[in-house]
């Protein structure tokens, strides 16, 4: 085992090497590129083996991917954002196909505008299509979920594809010290893959992925799939538990971080999480009882693990760096239909912050754990709020100002 | 007019007597797809994945029945040929690493409509071309969205009614063999389900190579061209015959055509034979199209020799 610098597209390189992938169905984008710019360079000096093979799209790139599992080989691909939404068809339908694979996505928000820094709302536009989801705080977590991930999709019981999430810039282009396990110790966590006799062979033909007619066949077959991914909630558990055996390194489906007591739990996914942990630790320090609630599998939604540490707190403070609209922040509404109506539940308040990269400081954790103080004593819950200062509002004012000068000295305006 | 190098197939009594594609399928009754999908597929034979673009041929493998006696894929309308790099590509993989052995090895198969083919399935195809994937690209051409109820494609003829061009689709059918050949293949052909000797010679050549290798098949289709389902295989014979689908193939950088009718018969005697041309007849004839659906043909038969 070594301990080297490296960014968050580095480990899910290193993840994909470790896990020997045979095949990686590519296709560039920013900040997702880097992964296959590292695979590529691997397997043409013959660091590592493995066929990287560019798609003209990441359509393409999925359809392809989905194929090779389904031919029986192991699958590692990788997108961002734009892309991921490009190949939202195939996103659909490959997890139908029964046949396990893991992508990295590179969170990164969506147009419009265009944009290349980080949100959760490309990811979360994933949520309900099949793809099994685990998202990372860390580099270290994001080589350390390829593998994990990889066992839970080929599992007998699971068998459906997973994406693993990483937040762009934050993660992908920052270096932070990781740990490289030895091929060794990996091969004996996650054997070669076996699919099962679910793969195209001369003697043994198959069909995969045909018609159905009617809603019979139909509900079936989505259940069957449902069922799979429920499945992966004990199993996840299960490779993580080994996988901290073998390693040292603890990944559950939920970490809590200082949740012990904690009256006040911050809920949130991803990189900016960490800030969180950072912000808690400063509450803290000033005595108050407040903690951090941190999915890392989303899908499966780790529903029994959530309400066996937050009822019983006062009130949850979900901060949703995504933004479903004419609705508000995603997992804020997921987390209020594991919680409603059970006793203990918590207050739930809803903040919307870090869109597009969007940073959210110290002083607006500190923030939002005074409004749920306030909420608490008053049981009276603040509306949903966008993270964002009267400051950055006078910068867009000036921006705005700006362009409309611009018009005006171009004689576009009396 | 050049002869194939045929090994098996020399006569019509060369062609196979038994049939490999199973049959009551869900295709409409005179199916000119089904047709020239059962003739290729004689001769292609069981060890191959079929992988699938959204089409009338989807309908073939309804769970839990299929048609095929190897492998079946169905992917998505824009992405079949991404669906046979996945499967060559796997299959090379566990090939090279000893995996599995070399006959438990299958052929990669696109089938795919005009639908796809000639419009989102393009870039995919294009893009598996320029990869020099080893595979078969079958495009069944009925010249329009036929599953949905024909309404006009990229593969529509110029003139013809269909759901959403009901006084004539303005167009003109996209000339997709140049686009296929421009790219370089190992090889190009045209065939029809009505000269089962010619596509057999076709589909055998095709299938002794590597490489992309493409193929497409007019496809006469009596729901969407509104004809009688048993004249299915006197247009297909037509259409030959007048010249509006020439039997060609490209190999090795060389265009040939491997039949050239002669005389040919007019194009409207071809055009007759279909509700969807009817209007050029009734109520009353217009002449200045059918000159000049004529003369196109005439044109492309100027210097093929």
């Amino acid at each position: 085992m070594s301990r080297t610098l490296i960014t968050g597209n580095g480990a899910a390189a290193w993840g994909a090497r470790l896990a020997e992938a045979d095949y990686v169905p590519a296709f560039p984008i920013t900040p997702q590129t880097e992964i296959i710019e590292t695979l590529a360079l691997w397997y043409e000096r013959g660091e590592a083996k493995g066929r990287l093979v560019t798609l003209e799209s990441e359509h393409s790139m999925l359809t392809a991917a989905g194929a090779a599992a389904a031919t029986g080989v192991r699958v590692f691909t990788a997108t961002s954002s734009q892309g991921l939404l490009y190949a939202m068809e195939m996103l659909y339908a490959v997890p139908g196909w029964r046949a396990p694979f893991v992508m990295v996505n590179v969170s990164r928000g969506v147009a419009t505008p265009i944009t290349l820094e980080s949100d959760h709302t490309d990811i979360l536009a994933a949520r309900d299509s099949g793809f099994l989801q685990i998202h990372c705080a860390s580099c270290q977590e994001v080589l350390d979920s390829v593998l994990i991930a990889y066992r839970v999709a080929e599992d007998a019981r699971v068998r459906l594809p997973a994406i693993v999430n990483q937040d762009g810039f934050t993660l992908s282009f920052t270096r932070e010290p990781v740990e490289i396990p030895e091929a060794g110790a990996v091969r004996r966590f996650l054997p070669a893959f076996d699919p099962q006799g679910m793969a195209f062979r001369a003697s043994r033909p198959v069909s995969q992925a045909v018609a159905v007619l009617g809603g019979s066949q139909y509900s079936y077959f989505r259940y069957e799939a449902h069922l799979a991914a429920l499945n992966a909630l004990d199993v996840y558990e299960q490779a993580a538990g080994e996988f901290a055996s073998l390693f040292g390194r603890s990944h559950p489906s939920l970490e809590a971080y200082r949740c012990d007591g904690a009256e006040i739990v911050f809920f949130m996914i991803g990189a900016f999480a960490t800030k969180a942990r950072d912000a808690v630790d400063r509450l803290r320090e000033a005595g108050r009882k407040v903690g951090l609630a941190r999915p890392r599998l989303l899908r499966p939604y780790p529903e029994a693990a959530l309400r066996a540490l937050l009822l019983g707190t006062r009130a949850v403070i979900v901060v949703d760096q995504n933004l479903s609209m004419g609705k508000g922040g995603v997992l804020y509404a997921e987390l209020a239909s594991a919680l409603y109506g059970r006793s203990g539940a918590p207050l739930l308040l809803s903040y919307i912050g870090g869109l597009g990269g969007r940073d959210i400081s110290a002083e607006e954790f500190y923030e939002m754990a005074a409004e749920a103080r306030l909420a608490m004593d008053t049981g009276v819950v603040p509306e949903p709020r966008l993270l964002y200062t009267a400051e950055e509002l006078r910068g867009i004012r000036k921006l705005q100002a700006i362009a409309q000068a611009g018009r005006a000295g171009m004689g576009s305006k009396p | 007019m050049s002869e194939l190098a045929s090994r098996t197939f020399l006569s019509m009594k060369d062609l196979p007597s038994a049939h490999l594609l199973g049959t009551g399928t869900s295709m409409c009754a005179g199916c000119g797809s089904l047709e020239a999908l059962h003739e290729i597929y004689d001769i292609l034979g069981g060890k191959t994945v079929f992988v699938n673009a959204a089409g009338c041929m989807t309908m073939l493998s309804n769970y839990p029945f299929t048609p095929f006696r190897g492998g079946w894929l169905y992917a998505s309308m824009a992405s079949a040929a991404a669906g046979a790099q996945g499967v060559r590509d796997a299959l090379d993989i566990l090939l090279e690493k000893g995996r599995i052995t070399a006959d438990e090895d299958m052929t990669a198969v696109v089938l795919a409509g005009d639908g796809s083919t000639y419009g989102m399935g393009m870039s995919a195809n294009s893009a598996a071309i320029e990869r020099g994937l080893d595979f078969l690209y079958i495009c069944y051409d009925n010249e329009g969205y036929g599953n949905t109820g024909q309404q006009y494609s990229g593969a529509t003829p110029h003139g013809a009614k269909t759901a959403t061009s009901v006084r004539g689709f303005p167009g003109e059918k996209k000339d997709l063999f140049s686009i296929w050949a421009a790219h370089r293949p190992a090889y190009v052909a045209t065939v029809i389900g009505a000269e089962p000797l010619d596509l057999a010679k076709k589909i055998e050549r095709a299938a002794r190579m590597k490489g992309p290798r493409l193929i497409m098949a007019l496809a006469p289709c009596p729901t969407g061209w509104d004809f009688d389902p048993k004249q299915t295989v006197e247009i297909g014979r037509l259409a030959v015959k007048c010249g509006v689908w020439p039997l060609k193939e490209y190999a090795d950088g060389k265009l040939v055509h491997t039949r050239i009718p002669h005389p040919r018969v007019p194009v409207e005697d071809y055009l007759r034979t279909q509700g969807r041309f009817s209007h050029l007849f009734s109520p009353q004839r217009n002449e200045s199209l059918l000159a000049q659906i004529q003369a196109r043909v005439d044109a492309y038969w100027t210097g093929v020799h």
